[in-house]
C-alpha cells in the first residue's frame, strides 16, 4: 500500500514560490552564476531539497514531467501526486521538465524534447541535481547575459556534456534549457549560451 | 487573522502564475522570441498594460520597489492605477525614483536613467508581433519566424526611404535581437533603442490581448535595423529641457495657450525632477522660480 507521507510542500507556498522562481528567472538571465536557492521545502529520502523545491515552483497538472531512475519510487510519485498533480511520463521527449536525482544520468539532450522551429518554447527544461558546482573541469560560457565571458566548474556533468551541449547549441533556437541545482544553489545553462573553452 | 477574504498575494491566483513564470523562463533562454501564454481577465481593460500587470504580478515578491511610467511620466493615470493597483494587492513598497526600483513597469519609454544589474524592466506591449501589418495571418509570421525571412520588414523600411528619402519609421522601430530574432520593441520611441542594448537590466514584454511574452536578457545584443547608406538614427532636439535644461534626452511638447506657444519638457519626469532638486534649471524653469 502506498504511503500517505509524501514530504512536506513550501511553508508559505505563495512568498516560497515567488523567491524560488526569482532564483530560476536570475539564473537563466545570468548564466552559468549561482542563484540562492531559498527552498523551504524539506523534500524526502529519495528527493533532494532543490529539486522539491523545483518541483513545487514550476510544475503542475499542465505540466508532464520525468523522473530520473532514483526518484522513480512511489514517495516521490506521491510527493508530485499531491503537491502538484504533475503527470509523470516515461520518456524525456514527452517531459516539459526532466528531473534528475543525484547520482543518475542525465537523459541525453538529443533525446528530450527539442521543441519545433515554430515552437521552440515547448522544449525539455532539465534540472540535475549535482554534487557541487564549483570544483568540476572548467568550462567558459558566452552568450545572451553574459557580459564578456563566463566560466563555471560545476561537478557531475556526463563525460560527453561539451559535445552534447555544442550539438544543442547549434539547434538553435531549438533546444533544451538546463537547471543545476546543489547545496541551495541554482545554475543556469539556457540553450543560448555557447561553451567557447572547455 | 483577518477573516475578511483577501486577494491572493498580487492578484494572480498561484496555478496562473506558474504558468505565466513558465512562459518567462522560456522567453528568456530565447531572447526575441514570443512565447505564448494563458492570458487572463484583468480588472482593468486590455490596451491598459494587461499584458505588463500579468509578467509583473508573476515575478513580484514582498521585498521588492515597483515604479510605473506611462510615457515616461509617474502621474498619469494608467501609472498611478497600476501602482495602487500593486500597492493594494501585494503590499509592495513603491517609488517614482529609477534608482531605487527593482521592477519598472513601463508604457512606451524607457528611462533616462541608465539601468542598474539587478533592475527588471516590464514592458507593456499592444502588439508584440513587428510583422504584423505586413503580414496578418499569424500562420506565415510564425512561419517567417521559424525560417527567420525578414525580407519583408527590409522591403517595409526601403520602401519608406523610397517615399519619404529617409526611415520614417519613428516608434517600435524594429530591432532584431542577439542575431536572430526580429522583436517589436514595443512603441516605444526610436530614440530608446540604443537603451536596450546590452542593458544591464532583464527586459521583459507582456502583451496580454495577443498572449505573448517575450524577453531580453542582460547584455544582449538588440540592434535596429537599417541599411549601409541609410544607418540608423535617434531623433535630436533642438532645445534642451524647457524645465531642467536637460539636453539628450527624449521631449514632450507641452502647449501653453491657443497662441502658438509651447515648451518642450523631459517625458521621463522623475529624471526631469532630480535634475532640478540637484539645481539645474531651463529655460521656463526660471522664470516659475521668479515669480
Amino acid at each position: 500500500m502506498l504511503s500517505h507521507d509524501f514530504g512536506a510542500g513550501f511553508a508559505d507556498p505563495v512568498v516560497d514560490a515567488q523567491a524560488a522562481f526569482r532564483a530560476f528567472l536570475d539564473a537563466l538571465a545570468n548564466p552559468g552564476t549561482q542563484q540562492k536557492l531559498a527552498g523551504s521545502s524539506d523534500g524526502s529520502a529519495a528527493l533532494g531539497r532543490e529539486l522539491a523545491s523545483t518541483l513545487l515552483t514550476l510544475s503542475d497538472h499542465d505540466t508532464t514531467i520525468w523522473l530520473s531512475p532514483a526518484l522513480d519510487v512511489d514517495a516521490v510519485k506521491g510527493f508530485v501526486g499531491f503537491h502538484t498533480g504533475a503527470s509523470v511520463v516515461d520518456d524525456p521527449a514527452k517531459a516539459n521538465f526532466a528531473f534528475v536525482a543525484l547520482g543518475d544520468a542525465m537523459p541525453e539532450l538529443a533525446r528530450c524534447n527539442l521543441g519545433t522551429q515554430e515552437y521552440p518554447d515547448r522544449s525539455t527544461t532539465i534540472v540535475v541535481e549535482v554534487p557541487a558546482l564549483d570544483g568540476g573541469a572548467e568550462l567558459v560560457l558566452r552568450g545572451p547575459g553574459i557580459r564578456e565571458t563566463q566560466a563555471i566548474s560545476p561537478v557531475g556533468l556526463p563525460a560527453d556534456f561539451v559535445a552534447q551541449w555544442g550539438e544543442n547549441r547549434e539547434l538553435f533556437p531549438r533546444g533544451v534549457d538546463l537547471l543545476l541545482v546543489a547545496g541551495g544553489q541554482v545554475m543556469g545553462l539556457p540553450r543560448s549560451s555557447r561553451i567557447v573553452e572547455a | 487573522m483577518n477573516a475578511v477574504a483577501n486577494y491572493n498575494f498580487a492578484y494572480l491566483d498561484e496555478q496562473t502564475k506558474r504558468m505565466i513564470r513558465r512562459a518567462i523562463l522560456k522567453a528568456v533562454a530565447i531572447p526575441g522570441y514570443q512565447v505564448p501564454f494563458s492570458s487572463r481577465e484583468m480588472p482593468m481593460p486590455y490596451g491598459w498594460g494587461t499584458g505588463g500587470v500579468q509578467v509583473t504580478a508573476s515575478i513580484i515578491g514582498p521585498d521588492d520597489v515597483l515604479k510605473v511610467i506611462d510615457q515616461g511620466a509617474d502621474d498619469t493615470t494608467n501609472a498611478v492605477s497600476i501602482r495602487a493597483f500593486f500597492a493594494k494587492v501585494a503590499q509592495v513598497q513603491t517609488t517614482t525614483h529609477t534608482a531605487e526600483a527593482t521592477i519598472i513597469q513601463t508604457r512606451h519609454r524607457i528611462p533616462e536613467r541608465k539601468l542598474e544589474a539587478g533592475q527588471i524592466l516590464v514592458y507593456q506591449v499592444p502588439i508584440p508581433e513587428p510583422l504584423r501589418f505586413l503580414e496578418p495571418r499569424e500562420t506565415e509570421t510564425r512561419k517567417m519566424h521559424a525560417l527567420e525571412e525578414y525580407g519583408l520588414m527590409h522591403v517595409k523600411l526601403y520602401e519608406d526611404i523610397a517615399r519619404h528619402g529617409r526611415i520614417a519609421t519613428t516608434y517600435a522601430y524594429p530591432v532584431k535581437v542577439e542575431g536572430r530574432y526580429v522583436m517589436d520593441p514595443s512603441p516605444t520611441p526610436k530614440f530608446d533603442n540604443p537603451k536596450m542594448h546590452r542593458s544591464e537590466a532583464l527586459q521583459l514584454f507582456g502583451a496580454g490581448r495577443e498572449h505573448r511574452i517575450y524577453a531580453v536578457p542582460p547584455h544582449t545584443d538588440v540592434v535596429s535595423l537599417d541599411f549601409e547608406d541609410h544607418p540608423f538614427e535617434i531623433q535630436h532636439f533642438e532645445h534642451p529641457c524647457a524645465l531642467c535644461g536637460a539636453e539628450q534626452v527624449y521631449l514632450d511638447e507641452v502647449i501653453l495657450d491657443d497662441r502658438g506657444g509651447h515648451m518642450y519638457v523631459c517625458s521621463d519626469t522623475d529624471h526631469c525632477e532630480e535634475r532640478r532638486e540637484a539645481g539645474h534649471v531651463g529655460v521656463l524653469g526660471m522664470q516659475e522660480a521668479a515669480e
